[in-house]
């Protein structure tokens, strides 16, 4: 219980140690927490503005999908519309093409029953002729009778 | 018991509450064979026993925080990592809500303090009789000294020497603080003009300079007188064993307790000596309104 050098002794240990902690000990460790507290008030932070961020892409994705429909609406109204269209084109056309092949198809009819009228008149002319030949046992001289024969080949 | 049936139980309390005493006596540095012996070699003396249990705890502190703080991360800690921060955060709450000023020193100190007084402390909870044992079992085969001669008193913090050179450290850092913030004047005036003004400065004087003195005195005397009794108990009920296999078993349940009670009051004193501190830097810090 004397109290001696021991006093003196211990002072010194006492300040050496506290230089030490002081020095080499405190600041990294304190360093390390007060990183660790930067970086979860980051993570925090992060993970809110992700939240937020999804919320928003969210907003945006109902709206796009909303924009998106409509524009898929009006499409298809309008593909409807333009086939409409094309079909009544196509209708348009084919009545058109039709008349077309339908008068083409007439004329060529009448002027085959023309030809063929001409041809009948020549052949029944030639008919009569030789009917008449054979009622007259003779020979009709064509030049002869030709207007005759033509007389009798417009009436039939 | 140290000693066997040749001690008294007054012989034995006195052997356990001796220093091992470094010193000069007849012209000579050795150790001191008696308490007697150690009172005579006046002030230029050391106790060995304390310094050396006070700096192998202190080293002890120093390599396994060094050890922490060398490979500490930021990432997910590891064991002892985790340990060390849970204790730094705790001086570090402690700090920030006791002291208001600037200084790096303070909460380093505070660290220092709290675990450095804790261990010291602890060693009140090794059994009294072991380590002296030991020493005295080396002291005899090695150095073939007289095995009653041996002094070993493994608790630093009973050793006066001990407290009242650690209160001392922070007695002389307050009063540089209190210099360096406020100024020679600015310190001189505090304590000659406060609490009464200009008026009253011989009472001034008289009142702060008995509460600065009071300051390191309170800390050392509470931190040994704690400790000092602590450990006083403990070879009290050590001395029981030696009564009788009845008493022996209850002497063996008080210690226990006490033990277990023990862990609270060394934990404790060296809560307070480190609040008590940063306190007392706090006040260095600030100018007192008149």
């Amino acid at each position: 219980m004397n109290i001696n050098a021991t006093l003196i002794g211990q002072s010194i240990f006492f300040f050496a140690f506290i230089w030490f902690v002081m020095k080499y000990i405190w600041p990294p460790l304190i360093n390390a927490l007060e990183e660790r507290k930067k970086k979860i008030a980051d993570g925090l932070a992060a993970a809110e503005r992700g939240k937020h961020e999804k919320e928003l892409a969210e907003q945006r994705a109902k709206e796009e999908l909303a924009e998106a429909k409509k524009q898929a609406a009006d499409i298809i109204a309008q593909a409807q519309k333009r086939s409409n269209e094309i079909v009544d084109e196509a209708k348009d056309a084919a009545k058109e093409e039709g008349d077309r092949i339908k008068a083409a198809a007439q004329s060529e009819i009448e002027l085959e029953v023309n030809r063929a009228k001409e041809q009948l008149r020549v052949q029944v002319a030639a008919i009569a002729v030789e009917g008449a030949q054979k009622i007259l046992k003779s020979e009709i001289d064509a030049k002869k009778h030709e207007s005759v024969l033509d007389e009798l080949a417009a009436q039939i | 018991m140290a000693g066997g049936a040749t001690l008294t139980s007054g012989e034995y309390i006195k052997h356990h509450l001796t220093n091992m005493t470094f010193g000069q006596i007849d012209g000579e540095w050795r150790l001191a064979h008696t308490a007697q012996e150690a009172k005579e070699m006046g002030f230029w003396a050391f106790h060995v026993d304390s310094l050396a249990w006070s700096l192998v705890l202190g080293l002890f502190f120093i390599w396994l925080f060094r050890k922490a703080a060398k490979t500490v991360t930021s990432d997910t800690p590891s064991g002892l990592q985790n340990f060390v921060e849970w204790i730094v955060e705790f001086i570090d709450s402690s700090v920030k809500g006791s002291f208001a000023g600037k200084n790096y020193l303070v909460a380093p100190m505070a660290l220092t303090i709290f675990v450095w007084i804790f261990l010291m402390n602890a060693m009140d909870l090794i059994a009294v009789d072991w380590l002296p044992q030991i020493a005295a079992w080396i002291g005899h085969t090695a150095f073939g000294a007289d095995p009653h001669h041996v002094y070993f008193k493994v608790v630093p913090t009973t050793d006066p020497n001990v407290t009242f050179g650690m209160a001392l450290g922070v007695f002389w850092l307050m009063i540089y603080y209190s210099i360096k913030v406020k100024g020679l004047g600015g310190f001189l005036s505090e304590l000659a003009f406060h609490p009464f003004g200009k008026w009253g400065l011989p009472v001034n004087l008289l009142l702060e300079g008995v509460s600065l003195i009071s300051k390191p005195v309170s800390l050392a005397l509470r931190l040994f007188g704690n400790m000092y009794a602590g450990e006083t108990i403990f070879i009290l009920i050590a001395i029981m064993y030696s009564a009788g296999w009845s008493l022996g078993l209850f002497g063996g349940f008080l210690q226990l307790g006490w033990a277990i009670f023990h862990i609270l009051i060394i934990t404790l004193q060296a809560f307070i000596f480190m609040t008590l501190t940063i306190v007392y830097m706090d006040m260095a810090h600030t100018v007192e309104e008149h």
